[in-house]
């Protein structure tokens, strides 16, 4: 909403109150002021000028000769406005002035004729040349300016622009009243607005005609006044002006006094030619099925049955609250007005804006909330204006249907919970004084707050929005900063939050950089390197806004794969991501994804840099596997954890592992396979991700502190010979079951193919640390079970010990 | 001075002046078995001692005891003087240029997303609130009708979230928490939550927007929660986070699900206050949205709201990161240039 500084000095005394000063202050009351303008920055030496004679310049078909009185001197101008004519009064940029976008104006010759300045269109005052009258030509005064003044003030140059950001909450600043109210109460100034005279002659618009409504509860009320004798002409300056400055064209009388009337008391106004409405009876009603209308902008418009029409009995005239119709339009031969000031439903004006794709200023206003006790007045306002700037005969009274206006809401409730929201210590005259300076009726009786809202607040409704009132006008700067008092309650991370932060600060210890990459992705993404293969359709959102973002992920790992290409497309050939996020994993029968935290890691190049010791160490599958042991062994779960060799799409047949928790596979780890490799032009990169709430949320062991060893352990070596397909897990898990209880651990030390072994075979040698709590182990002991374990080798594993 | 005492006297002589002269431990070593061995002219004088006068054999023996002991203490000296040099040369030989790279380990960073989160999880947990988390595919319900955002409110619009179906959609912002947690209270305070999550909205990614980001919720509940204690809570947040001087303004605003609204800022941390480019000549910068949950969020999710009052905010932590360190194109975040986040590593 723009709001004229000097506009609004009509309603309330701004004297000593700059306009920064204003702004800042509405701004901290609760509306926010995003701009202050001033529309004559920059201007220098304009002055009114009258234009005694205007004879063709000599050498030129357009251009005219002109002596221009400027009060001070008569000068000659050149003027090539197709406009210009003797006895115009105009602006004027004298010899040494300035123009919008800081033009200076100085002495020059047109084809040999002295030139002492310039007649000045309002376009070159820096007046937006959409909204300024005559806008192919200069600009010119009425009658009242006198010659030789400053121009600024008569065109409003001098004026200042406040533009407010209206929000929900307000809506009752989408007119000059309304600002002005705001204003008073913020400044603590009185408020002026003036009672219209409608000038009314003694023929009763009665007679002439009637207005019914059928459209429920959708027109609460619908008014009409008959205006007769009606000269369309342009309307006086000053309004024109202030049409400009708050951003409307203006047109002629007739529609800038409606427009004008809008912008003063928020009510929109319509005005049908009544001749051309087709009847003297008013019929507001639902539009038909298949009923069209051609809109003012000449447009065929489909009305929906939920649309309400104003109708001259038969057929649709205007579309409530949006639109009037082409065929009553008010035009230049207008005589008879039809003036329409009504109250519709807010809902019904918003849908029917929304799908016929016209969000007007009318429409804008019914939509967050008009007035109901303003509906009457705004009708007599542009009554007196149109008597008055068009000479209009008002025929007497409104012919409506519905109460003209309502009662105010009442609120009441105790006053001390104002202050016991706010925090504050507001003796209770304090607080009633300030809801009077809003406008509102506030009486104290002993505990008890009562307030009658004016229906202008549609905003406030509740004992919490008069909180809001007298908070925001004492000022919430002026409230004390306390922390909240109360009982005391446990407040710490969860276990899962705990091990989270661990499983972070775990992975960026194995030199992982944090990731976050975006949860919606293409179709192809989706569903790729999921831990869990699934023929459910991904989640898609209903408008994406491109397929690169259209479907929910259910991995993570096609996101860093992308984050590790853009790495390489840019020489960073080290890469190493992990990321902790949600997949989104369709269910069937319910289009809501079961959600699921997963960790992922992509790891590429090399582990060690190239440095002075030597050549550097490429990153592999066991890089990615250790990060997750290490992940295992720090959440105490390495012994429930096992690996097993796996094939998944888009991973290495040969090096890719499943990775189980008691049993349940929990995700993998592997190497990208070589056609990815190829097709995304990557360098080998391996990859892992992993269910994580399973390893996170289950039962955490209790740590059981054992005293420190009072016995030596006994340390064995064990090398063996197997069938290369043999894995080292079964090894391990035979040496692990057979070895029990004294076996403390098992370490592979050693793995060799090659000539010493046969050619399909492979040995594995390994370290085992045999240990008693309670005593030294003899040598037969520890044999006794030495030899269990590789009897236990030869036979599950097919091993033999190597010779 | 008979002819034994002189040969003593002369085996000193010769002794001293060969451990004088040795190079090394061997050779060290073999003076004293030269010298002093069980086969050595000491220990055979003093093996002859039997032959000797009874005057003679107390004068001879103390005398081929002395010589011995002068001759072993002379042997260790030169050793331990021999052994020093020894190690001198082997810790010279030993040295090293420690001004060669040492042998790091390669570690990660933390994203500093995830840095902001932490930092203001930490701080609300030493104010007493806990960490509550949220799914990101959120009902309707909660995303809008039970924050007093009914399905006819003007403030929706489906354009601007991303639906999954008309009751399934993307959540737009953590406030779902609220009515979240509260229901879960089941109408019992107190309730002091902080839930920081992805949002997602249907904007075009560039600079300033991106279709999904964090947010920060807090929500805390309680039979006497005042404005002034989100302006005091507000106060030490954006003391902590930016800095202890800054100061706070409260402006009143409107969000549907709060009443009384309020935008919080913060004088400006760069300038101080006296207007530049950051704070755009106002010497205020926009940090968060907050106010008093409003009367109809807390009957909905169970609360009585003649009893209970409370308070909510809720927070970008981009918006905090980017105008905290200047980062001036939000995509930063989710494009992961590790030159980017290296910077952060300490954040």
């Amino acid at each position: 909403m723009l709001v004229s500084y000097k506009w609004l000095k009509d309603f309330v005394d701004l004297d000593g109150v700059t306009p920064e000063a204003l702004a800042d202050r509405i701004t901290n009351s609760g509306i926010e002021v995003e701009h202050l303008t001033y529309p004559g920055e920059g201007l220098k030496n304009i002055v009114v000028g009258k234009i005694l004679t205007c004879e063709p310049h000599p050498e030129s078909d357009h251009l005219h000769l002109c002596q221009v009185d400027l009060g001070s001197e008569t000068v000659q101008i050149v003027c090539g406005a197709p406009n210009v004519a003797a006895g115009q009064k105009v602006p004027v940029a004298t010899n040494g002035a300035r123009i919008a976008g800081h033009v200076s104006i100085k002495r020059t010759k047109f084809r040999g004729e002295e030139s002492n300045g310039m007649i000045c269109a309002l376009s070159e005052l820096g007046v937006d040349k959409a909204l300024a009258p005559y806008e192919d030509g200069i600009y010119v005064f009425d009658d009242e300016v006198p010659v030789g003044a400053d121009a600024l003030p008569y065109l409003n140059l001098d004026d200042a622009i406040l533009d407010l950001d209206i929000l929900v909450s307000s809506a009752h600043c989408m007119n000059m009243i309304g600002v002005a109210y705001e204003v008073g109460a913020v400044l603590n100034r009185p408020v002026h607005i003036p009672v219209p005279d409608p000038h009314e002659t003694d023929e009763a618009a009665a007679d002439a005609i009637s207005v019914a409504v059928d459209a429920g509860d959708k027109v609460p009320y619908y008014g009409a006044r008959l205006i007769k004798g009606i000269q369309v002409g342009p309307s006086p300056r000053w309004m024109q002006l202030r049409l400009i400055a708050a951003g409307i064209r203006p047109i002629s009388n007739v529609v800038d006094i409606s427009n004008y009337v809008m912008l003063e008391y928020g009510q929109p106004l319509h005005t049908f030619d009544f001749d051309a409405f087709g009847s003297n009876h008013v019929l507001v009603r639902f539009a038909g099925e298949n009923e069209t209308i051609e809109t003012l902008d000449k447009q065929q418009r489909k009305l929906e049955p939920t649309d309400v029409v104003i109708t001259n009995g038969k057929k649709a005239e205007a579309v409530a609250g949006v639109m009037g119709g082409e065929s009553s339009e008010v035009t230049a031969d207008t005589h008879t007005v039809l003036l329409e000031s009504a109250i519709f439903d807010p809902m019904t004006i918003r849908k029917a804006a929304l799908h016929l794709q016209m969000r007007t200023s009318a429409s804008s206003r019914y939509e967050k909330g008009v007035d109901r006790n303003r509906v009457a007045a705004a009708s007599d306002r542009a009554a007196e204006l149109l008597t008055k700037y068009a000479s209009a005969k008002v025929l007497r009274g409104i012919v409506g249907q519905g109460p003209q206006t309502v009662a105010e809401q009442t609120i009441t409730m105790p006053w001390q919970k104002i202050n016991r929201v706010l925090g504050a210590g507001l003796p209770p005259e304090q607080i009633s004084g300030i809801l009077k300076r809003l406008g509102f009726t506030a009486a104290i009786e002993g505990d008890t707050l009562h307030v009658s809202v004016p229906t202008r607040r549609f905003d406030v409704s509740i004992p919490e929005d008069l909180v809001e009132e007298v908070g925001r006008i004492y000022g919430y700067n002026n409230l004390p900063a306390t922390l909240p008092e109360g009982e005391a309650i446990k407040a710490s991370l969860t276990p899962y939050q705990k091990l989270m932060r661990r499983t972070e600060q775990l992975m960026e210890d194995c030199g992982l950089n944090q990731a976050f990459t975006y949860s919606l992705t293409t179709d192809e993404n989706a569903a790729a390197y999921t831990i869990h293969d699934t023929d459910r359709r991904p989640t898609r959102v209903i408008w994406p806004m491109s397929e690169e973002h259209a479907v929910l992920r259910e991995s993570i790992v096609p996101q860093l794969i992308n984050a590790v290409g853009y790495h390489l497309n840019r020489q960073m050939t080290d890469v190493a991501f992990y990321e902790i996020g949600k997949v989104f994993l369709p269910k069937s029968g319910d289009p809501r994804p079961d959600e699921e935290e997963h960790l992922a890691g992509a790891i590429t190049g090399n582990r060690t840099e190239r440095n002075w010791e030597g050549e550097p160490q490429p990153v592999d599958f066991f890089t990615a596997k250790g990060i997750l042991e290490n992940l295992f062994d720090a959440l105490a779960l390495s012994d429930r954890i096992d690996y097993r060799p796996a094939k998944r799409e888009g991973l290495h047949p040969g090096q890719t592992a499943d990775v189980f928790l008691d049993g349940k596979v929990i995700g993998y780890v592997g190497a990208l396979h070589p056609a990815v490799l190829k097709k995304e032009e990557l360098n080998p990169t391996f990859v892992f991700e992993i269910a994580i709430e399973p390893l996170l949320r289950g039962k955490q062991p209790e740590i059981v502190y054992s005293g420190l060893p009072r016995f030596p352990s006994t340390a064995r070596d064990i090398a063996l010979v197997v069938k290369r397909t043999v894995p080292a897990a079964d090894l391990y898990h035979v040496i692990q079951k057979n070895g029990a209880p004294l076996l403390q651990s098992v370490r592979l030390f050693d793995v060799y193919e090659g000539g010493h072994v046969a050619k399909d075979e492979k040995s594995m040698a390994f370290s085992l640390t045999y240990f008693d709590p309670e005593r030294t182990l003899t040598d037969d002991e520890v044999n006794a079970v030495h030899d269990r374990i590789l009897k236990a080798c030869e036979e599950e594993c097919g091993a033999e010990l190597r010779g | 001075m008979n002819v034994l005492q002189e040969k003593l006297m002369e085996l000193r002589r010769k002794a001293f002046e060969n451990v004088e002269s040795a190079e090394d431990l061997k050779n060290l070593q073999d003076l004293r078995v030269r010298f002093l061995g069980k086969k050595g002219p000491i220990t055979e004088i003093l093996k002859g001692m039997g032959k000797l006068s009874k005057e003679e054999r107390p004068v001879i023996g103390q005398l081929a005891n002395d010589v011995r002991n002068a001759i072993g203490n002379i042997i260790d000296t030169k050793k331990a003087e021999l052994e020093q040099k020894l190690l001198e040369k082997e810790l010279e030989n030993e040295k090293i240029d420690v001004t060669l790279p040492g042998r790091k380990i390669r570690t990660g960073s933390h994203h500093l997303l995830a840095s902001v989160i932490r930092e203001v999880e930490d701080l609300f947990i030493g104010l007493g609130f806990s960490v509550a988390e949220g799914p990101e595919v959120e009902e309707d319900y909660y995303n809008f009708e039970a924050l007093n955002l009914p399905k006819d409110h003007p403030a929706r619009d489906m354009q601007d979230s991303f639906y999954i179906t008309d009751e399934i959609l993307m959540r737009t912002h953590t406030s779902p928490m609220q009515a979240r947690t509260l229901e879960a209270h089941k109408g019992k305070g107190p309730v002091k939550i902080i839930c920081p999550g992805k949002v997602y909205r249907r904007d075009t990614d560039d600079a300033t927007h991106s279709h999904q980001f964090m947010q920060i919720e807090g929500l805390c509940v309680d039979k006497h929660i005042r404005l002034s204690d989100l302006k005091g809570v507000l106060t030490v947040f954006a003391k902590h986070i930016f800095g202890e001087d800054r100061e706070i303004r409260l402006r009143p605003s409107f969000f549907p699900f709060t009443e009384p609204s309020v935008e919080m800022d913060i004088s400006c941390f760069r300038c101080g206050g006296h207007g530049c480019a950051v704070c755009k000549g106002t010497g205020w910068i926009e940090i968060l949205g907050a106010g008093m949950v409003h009367p109809n969020v807390l009957r909905m999710s169970g609360f009585d709201p003649s009893v209970y009052t409370g308070f909510a905010f809720g927070m970008g932590p981009e918006r905090i990161a980017m105008l905290k360190y200047g980062i001036e194109d939000i995509r930063h975040f989710y494009t992961d240039d590790i030159r980017f986040l290296n910077q952060f590593r300490r954040a």
